[in-house]
């Protein structure tokens, strides 16, 4: 009847897990409650969980994305911990079996659903207002995304009770993650998790490039557009050129574990070296998925708070595309050691040399925008400096280790742990937190407090060098990376100021949790009334915050970069009028079908991983009349009445007035 | 291409007689292919080139006169599109069998 599922599964022996479980349904019980108590059950339906808004869609990502950052940065600072303490023989308090799954754990959650879905919802709340839309190309699909997203979230998070997660590393290499060598559900988790989710993100890919290509409002030629939204395009293109790779490989490793087969194995003709090549042809274009549209952030904010155009658009626009194709050509760099020779090697560092290029086109022109400027220190600004640095020390060590030579002492070192951290914290975070304080003002209509921001800033700036460098330095001394324990005690000091660094990133982390809290506490202080908190360039700036749900009453037209910047320098500035006349907006209407569609979707995945075989039937059954019923539903469009927008911008219009 | 017509909204449809010139291209292209095998006394070489001739020639007729691949529909953004996804293709193709033809030579596994 449960396949393998017995009451075994549960870990009742690990305290840790227990007390965490505990903890996690204390949490849940009163979020439950309180939302019963409030009677709020019916809103979140309606408002939030049906909703095809991509605003609301894009706080929703960001939110699960803050959820999930504490969870990987739990795995984060036991390891930590375990590493501090575990020298010369002792053993720490993680055994083996449970370490590795930490690791494992911590490098999926920290890309797949906390880098994926804050990149994902910044795209999703920014790009629509951005290029003058309404909405996304496929407001359903956009929907559907979010909820296949969260239902590989839901299995991840699944796996730390029932059951155990994959104890692999976060790529699962054949043939550790064959049947033969992980014969537990670990590896069919991590399986079902990211091919949910992996669906989720090719569909996001392919609904924001036709929004970006066929959605623009009048006069916004491709040379016309925000620096934030070519990167999101190109992001766009490398997701649906890169994510099918990841799911035909996963889809092969399935093959191998649930049939029997043999593209991975040792034997019968199997290649697990075919696996790593796969994986890492989708794994390379992946970082530069992430890191793209947070070098679009850094421009976006420097522009802003220089008060300046962006110094070199054309360059910056070139170097994307650039590093966009570029990103394909260099996958070989992950596995030098695995013996293609001096010729392949060769290639594949050089161009990764050649990628680190344009790279450094895009720090010039963000330094060169600044020079001169009235830059203003602001939170964004902050953390737009602190990546400055930071990533550019991360993209020398990435020079070093594209050196074969040197890679071949370096590899599977904490050299390369350092570095990617380096890059991805100095990165992507540092690019993302830079994005949601830019943006939190436009999503919700008041502005984050600035003190907690600066505050959340030093913390993980002090906390990331204190923590990495350390490593750097221990990777020359022989230290390897996923190690439980080790035997040099000579190593331990750098082991535990690293773990300083990790509490350091820990209060950064709270200090973003304060922010929010402070923030929403003083939000009638802090309002931003225009619409305009920054003085921007861009065309979100020029809608209401938060915008109404069709965006514009009317689509604006643009003659040039930063438009809206060009408005309000005319004689008399930009007014923001009350239009005469409204005519009826055409908007589609919020689906239930997204959410049921996923639901089943997470049964489906659950049951595979169990083999719970009438479950599966039941989920892929689920899953496809959801899908006919909403293909036969021509009831997916209404209109906004104009008398409904007059009645909106008006208020807005009163708001404004009453501010003045 | 002129029976080929782009609508008001960008897209591109066929025609009767895009369809049925493409058929018949197709279906020559095929017994070329086959005929080659079947009937003549040709050497390997010349087989395996006109194959592949025939083969690329066919998959051209096909986007060109069944899926409408042209340079006015949806602004040329689908030629371009499909050109940068080929040439990905061959990247990511080329490239694995390269790396892994070079794996299997230096590790010695033949």
């Amino acid at each position: 009847m449960f396949g393998k599922l017995s009451l075994d599964s549960i870990p009742y022996h690990e305290p840790i897990i227990m007390v965490t479980a505990a903890a996690i349904a204390i949490i849940g019980a009163t979020v439950f409650g309180l939302i019963t108590y409030y009677r709020k059950w019916g809103y979140l339906w309606t408002e939030w969980v049906t909703s095809i808004d991509h605003k609301k869609i894009g706080v929703m990502y960001f939110l699960v994305a803050l959820v999930m950052l504490v969870r990987g940065f739990a795995d984060a600072i036991m390891m930590r911990t375990q590493q501090a303490i575990a020298a010369g023989g002792a053993e720490g308090y993680l055994p083996p079996h449970h370490y590795d799954q930490i690791f494992t754990a911590h490098g999926v959650i920290m890309i797949f659903f906390v880098a994926m879905p804050m990149v994902i919802g910044l795209m999703n709340l920014v790009v629509p207002l951005q290029i003058g839309a309404r909405d996304v190309a496929f407001p359903f699909m956009n929907n559907l995304s979010f909820w296949l997203f969260a239902a590989g979230m839901i299995l991840v998070n699944m796996s730390l009770v029932i059951g155990e997660f994959a104890k692999t590393g976060w790529l699962a290499y054949a043939p550790l993650s064959e049947l033969k060598y992980s014969p537990d559900v670990g590896v069919d988790y991590w399986i079902w998790a990211l091919q949910l989710s992996g669906i989720g993100t090719t569909l996001t890919g392919i609904n924001f490039f036709v929004t970006i290509l066929k959605m623009r409002t009048k006069g916004m030629t491709l040379f016309r557009m925000p620096i934030f939204t070519w990167t999101a395009l190109c992001t766009n293109v490398l997701i649906i050129l890169s994510f099918p790779i990841l799911t035909a490989t996963i889809v092969l490793l399935t093959l191998d574990r649930y049939l029997g087969m043999h593209f991975f194995t040792n034997d019968m003709g199997g290649s697990q070296m075919m696996y790593v090549n796969l994986i890492w042809a989708w794994g390379h274009p992946e970082v530069y998925i992430l890191i793209l549209p947070a070098f679009g952030v850094f421009s976006e904010v420097i522009a802003t708070f220089t008060k300046k155009r962006l110094f070199g658009y054309k360059t910056m626009v070139w170097a994307t595309a650039a590093i966009t194709v570029l990103s394909f050509i260099v996958w070989l760099h992950h596995f030098f050691t695995m013996g293609a020779g001096a010729n392949v090697n060769a290639f594949f560092g050089i161009m990764t040399m050649i990628i680190a290029v344009p790279t450094g086109v895009k720090i010039f022109n963000w330094l060169f925008t600044m020079y001169r400027g009235r830059l203003e220190f602001t939170a964004p600004v902050l953390w737009t400096i602190g990546f400055i640095i930071t990533f550019t020390l991360g993209g020398m060590t990435g020079v070093m280790l594209a050196v074969p030579g040197a890679n071949f002492v370096l590899h599977n070192s904490l050299f390369v742990i350092a570095h990617f951290h380096n890059v991805i914290i100095g990165g992507v975070v540092f690019g993302m937190m830079a994005g949601f304080t830019y943006w939190f003002p436009k999503a919700f209509g008041f502005t984050l407090s600035e003190k907690w921001g600066k505050r959340s800033f030093w913390c993980w700036l002090i906390g990331f060098y204190l923590a990495f460098m350390p490593l750097y330095a221990l990777s020359f001394f022989g230290a390897m990376r996923r190690m439980q324990s080790y035997e040099q005690t000579s190593w331990q000091p750098l082991m535990i100021v690293a773990w300083v660094g990790a509490v350091v990133i820990a209060m950064g982390i709270a200090c973003i949790v304060i922010q929010l809290i402070v923030s929403i506490r003083d939000r009638e202080k802090n309002r931003d009334l225009t619409g305009d908190p920054w003085d921007g360039r861009t065309l979100e700036w020029a809608t209401s915050s938060p915008p109404p749900n069709y965006n514009f009453a009317y689509l604006p037209a643009v003659d040039s970069i930063d438009s809206y910047w060009e408005m309000k320098q005319q004689p008399g500035g930009f007014k923001r009028e009350l239009a005469t006349s409204f005519e009826d907006i055409h908007m589609p209407k919020n689906t239930a079908e997204g959410p049921i569609m996923s639901l089943f979707g997470l049964f489906f995945g659950f049951a595979l991983i169990w083999h719970i075989w009438w479950l599966v039937g039941l989920g892929a059954l689920g899953m496809f009349v959801t899908f006919m019923y909403r293909i036969f539903n021509e009831d997916t469009d209404y209109h906004v009445s104009a008398a409904e927008v007059e009645k909106t911008e008006r208020e807005y219009h009163k708001r404004l007035e009453m501010q003045a | 291409m002129s029976d080929i017509h782009t609508s008001h909204d960008g897209a591109s449809h066929g025609s009767y007689k895009s369809y049925i010139t493409g058929l018949i291209i197709s279906i020559v292209l095929t017994l070329i292919a086959f005929g080659v095998v079947m009937v003549g006394d040709f050497s390997m070489p010349v087989m395996m080139v006109t194959i592949v001739i025939t083969a690329i020639i066919q998959v051209l007729v096909q986007l060109v006169l069944f899926m409408h691949l042209n340079f006015k529909s949806e602004g040329g953004w689908n030629v371009i599109s499909f050109v940068f996804t080929a040439g990905i293709l061959v990247l990511i193709i080329g490239g694995s069998l390269w790396i892994l033809h070079n794996i299997h030579v230096n590790m010695m596994l033949g």
